[in-house]
């Protein structure tokens, strides 16, 4: 029974790294480029949450939908006037811009929040659970799995069933000939990091509701969401989910062998994947 | 309707265009022919906003659009059949067609109900991934596609290279249609008997400069061999 | 572009030397604490032209190159905590280390491209300082110390006491001042050696276009191996000879992304990427803003970060290329022209 636990422990686990990778993946998919700063940007997002739930007492939930709008201007803008400038042939610029922001942003968040920990209180949600059958799970595990489906379905939904996934698709097979569409690439790609952000602000939200959080902690966040991209495959949406369960599903197993391995579970099972499948397991058509 | 002025254009160090002048009325059909590398795709590229030039070469109604980016060029009603078709392989038949129309609808004449009917053979196929169709359906979606923003200028960048006489003779018996919309038409092609057969007026191009620049009734053979290949060969 | 002379690698060579002479009369006239920053500085530059090496001119960006650092560093210790060996001889196990990680980790992280590579380098850095922290006879995660036995017998300690009547700790930084010289001067020697080879050539190719350097007949992988794998090697020698200087020890000190891999693109960045002058240039500026503003904390990287994003945006070729750009001044040239022979018709 306990490894039945641990197994739906480690697959709710997993919805919490896809909602941390389903931006970047987003991204990536457009741009086939990676914000360094991504797992930053979420941190940042859970103290802005934050900042919401202090000042106006409202719950996290409410909190994080009057937040998502301004993270999403804030990706946007990002995009707009710093990324899009560095994007061309080479790639080192914009890694070296985004890890600089990443360098930034952390102290920054450092200075003006303190190393102290905060958490983003929810109640009686924080340690609900429902009993199903042979496991109890916490309601808020449950959540955060059930908003990660929805994310993603909604994510692949703007994709393939609207004009704006049109252009998303077209600016990422040809940005020149849609430009002669009459598509701007690089308002795309603002709207595609805005979008982005979106999805980072919901990630933060169950973040911040999960556990403790401080300014440090992004580089990790990054680093799950990455391999929750490479396992499900570059390109497929769907197979983030998948990719997120598997890191969460080892994680949890290692954690159970000895808690001190929890962290490197996850990293083994992602080098384990990346040795026998480089391209993920549902990789999209060729680039 | 548009007009270039000394249009000069370079790739790097490499000059392409060495001052065209050129016009272009409302509902015209004008050729422009010329051997490979004479400047035919990079005048197209111009015109379209794919290469930026200085504001004043370039006059659509009178307005400087040089300098513009492809994408203000389309909203303003100049559409391009780029070289080489150039579909989005991620997006299907009918969401190439989509795409073309979705910035700009113009006065709706063309819409995806009468574009199939000029391309019926892309009805059929209006779900398949766009590459998947042959040489000859894909230039009726690229074509198709830059229709349905419906433009007052449509340049049309070598339709007809790399495939059969039969399917070109059935892309180009689509032009009249597509004229009898208005629309002014710019065609660069190497097969200049069938340019000639639509056109109203042709321009030939021979190392960046307009070498010849004539009605098409009436053109004689001898006159196009010199501008082409240049006199004295 | 100016040559200053006719023979580079020549001239090179002999500067080097020169600096290599100076260097080891220095510490008679300089105080300790100049011998410390001049070790910091030469250990930084070391790290930030091996970085430089692989990501300017072989595009390969890592993020991960703490994990030799800490690797290099902690084969250093296990070698004289448990082989009982003097530390200057066990740098060089950690120069094995290095070059032993980095099998597997060119291994996995050849497997992914561009801005994923960077992140798996970053992954199997955080793996391996996982792994050593599981090693309890080293300290685990807390870390640990060189034995005092150790420490007060090092080779060649006592000769430089007595050479310049230092008392033993003193020593002990000059011969470290000493072996971070040598390391400097060796790899950039080398680099700039390598660059001017069908090597460097080859590694210039497959940075820019690796399937076009591959279809002329340049064997992408094997350059991109060799490369990487040297590197490495290098890095996890500085990596030991730091930690000696240092003498303390824990993995989140070794494999530490802030000081190994942060400051180091920092330094190349803005003293400028792909260009042998670049980090000298940036490690100048670097010691100058930490010595000056390093108690700053949070504010002081917070500013780094900034000024690397600026950097990229207004100068991507750094404080060397607006030099470069000015006066078209080139120290080590490793640029190829174009000549060709023969008639002048035509």
């Amino acid at each position: 029974m306990i490894w039945l636990d641990t197994i739906v422990q480690g697959l709710l686990l997993g919805g919490l790294y896809a909602l941390f990778a389903a931006g970047l993946s987003l991204v990536f998919g457009i741009m086939r480029l990676v914000n360094l700063a991504h797992g930053d940007l979420i941190v940042f997002a859970a103290f802005l949450i934050l900042v919401v739930v202090d000042t106006t007492g409202l719950n996290p939930f409410v909190s994080a939908l009057i937040a998502a709008p301004a993270l999403f201007a804030a990706g946007w803008a990002l995009q707009r006037f710093v990324l899009n400038r560095v994007l061309g042939q080479d790639i080192l610029p914009h890694l070296l811009v985004t890890f600089g922001l990443s360098v930034a942003l952390q102290n920054g968040m450092l200075e003006v929040f303190s190393a102290d920990s905060q958490r983003l209180r929810s109640g009686a949600l924080e340690s609900a659970s429902i009993d199903l059958g042979p496991v109890t799970v916490g309601i808020m595990p449950l959540l955060t799995f059930a908003s990660a489906v929805l994310v993603i379905f909604a994510l692949n939904r703007i994709f393939y069933a609207t004009p704006l996934g049109r252009a998303f698709r077209a600016t990422s097979d040809d940005p020149v000939t849609a430009s002669l569409m009459g598509i701007n690439p690089k308002s795309v790609f603002a709207i595609a990091t805005g979008l982005a952000m979106v999805t980072v602000t919901i990630a933060a939200l169950y973040l911040g509701m999960r556990s403790n959080f401080e300014p440090s902690i992004g580089p990790a966040r990054l680093i799950y969401a990455f391999e929750a991209v490479i396992i499900g495959g570059v390109g497929s949406l769907w197979g983030t989910l998948a990719g997120g369960a598997i890191i969460g599903v080892a994680q949890t197993i290692g954690a159970q062998l000895n808690p001190e391995w929890q962290i490197l579970a996850g990293h083994l099972a992602f080098l384990a994947v990346l040795l026998v499948r480089p391209r993920g397991l549902f990789p999209r058509a060729v680039d | 309707m548009l007009e270039t002025r000394g249009l000069t254009a370079s790739y790097g160090q490499f000059k392409a265009l060495f001052g065209i002048d050129m016009t272009i009325a409302a509902g015209e059909c004008i050729a422009i022919i010329g051997a490979n590398g004479a400047g035919k795709t990079t005048l197209l590229r111009s015109i379209s906003g794919v290469l930026s030039n200085s504001p004043e070469m370039i006059l659509h109604n009178g307005v400087p659009i040089g300098a513009l980016p492809a994408d203000a060029i389309l909203k303003r009603g100049i559409a391009m059949v780029p070289e080489g078709r150039k579909l989005f392989p991620s997006l299907s038949v009918e969401e190439n067609l989509l795409i073309g129309g979705q910035v700009r609808q113009g006065d709706r004449r063309w819409n995806l109900e009468t574009v199939y009917e000029l391309f019926p053979i892309l009805r059929e196929r209006r779900l398949s991934p766009g590459t998947a169709l042959s040489g000859g359906q894909q230039q009726m979606v690229a074509i198709g596609r830059a229709l349905m923003s419906n433009p007052e200028l449509l340049l049309c960048d070598e339709i007809s290279l790399g495939l059969a006489p039969v399917v070109i003779r059935d892309i180009y018996a689509a032009l009249p249609e597509i004229r009898k919309t208005r629309a002014a038409v710019v065609i660069v092609e190497q097969d200049i008997a069938r340019a000639l057969t639509v056109a109203d007026r042709v321009y030939c191009l021979m190392e960046g400069r307009v070498t010849l620049h004539a009605r098409a009734a009436g053109l004689e053979r001898a006159a196009i061999h010199a501008a082409y290949f240049g006199a004295g060969e | 572009m100016t040559r200053v002379f006719s023979n580079p690698l020549r001239l090179v060579q002999m500067v080097l030397l020169a600096l290599l002479v100076a260097g080891l009369i220095l510490p008679a006239f300089a105080s300790r604490s100049m011998i410390q920053d001049l070790f910091f500085i030469l250990t930084m530059l070391t790290l930030a032209q091996l970085w430089n090496l692989i990501a300017g001119f072989g595009g390969m960006v890592s993020v991960g190159q703490q994990a030799f650092v800490g690797i290099g560093a902690y084969a250093m210790f296990a070698g004289v905590i448990l082989l009982n060996w003097d530390p200057v001889p066990a740098i060089l196990l950690g120069g094995i280390a290095a070059l032993v990680l980095a099998i597997p980790m060119a291994f996995f992280a050849f497997r992914l491209q561009g801005a994923y590579f960077a992140i798996g380098t970053w992954v199997i850095a955080e793996v391996t300082r996982l792994i050593v922290a599981q090693w309890k006879t080293l300290g685990g995660g807390t870390g640990t110390s060189l034995p005092r036995e150790a420490t007060s017998d090092i080779i060649g300690v006592q000769m430089v006491a007595d050479l310049f009547g230092l008392r033993e700790a003193a020593a002990r930084d000059v011969l470290a001042f000493w072996l971070a010289l040598v390391l400097v001067l060796g790899t950039i020697a080398a680099i700039h050696a390598l660059l001017r080879s069908r090597t460097g050539l080859a590694l210039a190719a497959v940075r820019d276009n690796d399937n076009a350097a591959q279809s002329v007949g340049v064997d992408a992988r094997a350059v991109k191996w060799a490369v990487f794998l040297t590197a490495a090697t290098l890095t996890g020698l500085v990596g030991a000879l730091i930690y000696l200087q240092t003498a303390r020890i824990s993995p989140d000190a070794a494999f530490s992304v802030t000081n190994w891999t942060a400051y180091v693109i920092f330094i190349v960045v803005i003293g400028g990427v792909g260009r042998l002058e670049g980090p000298i240039v940036g490690v100048m500026v670097f010691w100058a803003l930490q010595t000056a503003f390093a108690d700053y904390g949070a504010w002081y990287l917070l500013a780094l970060g900034l000024i690397a994003i600026a950097v990229m945006l207004f100068a991507p070729r750094g404080l060397w290329g607006l030099i470069t750009a000015k006066t078209g001044l080139v120290l080590f040239p490793v640029q190829r022209k174009l000549t060709i022979e023969g008639n002048n018709d035509g």
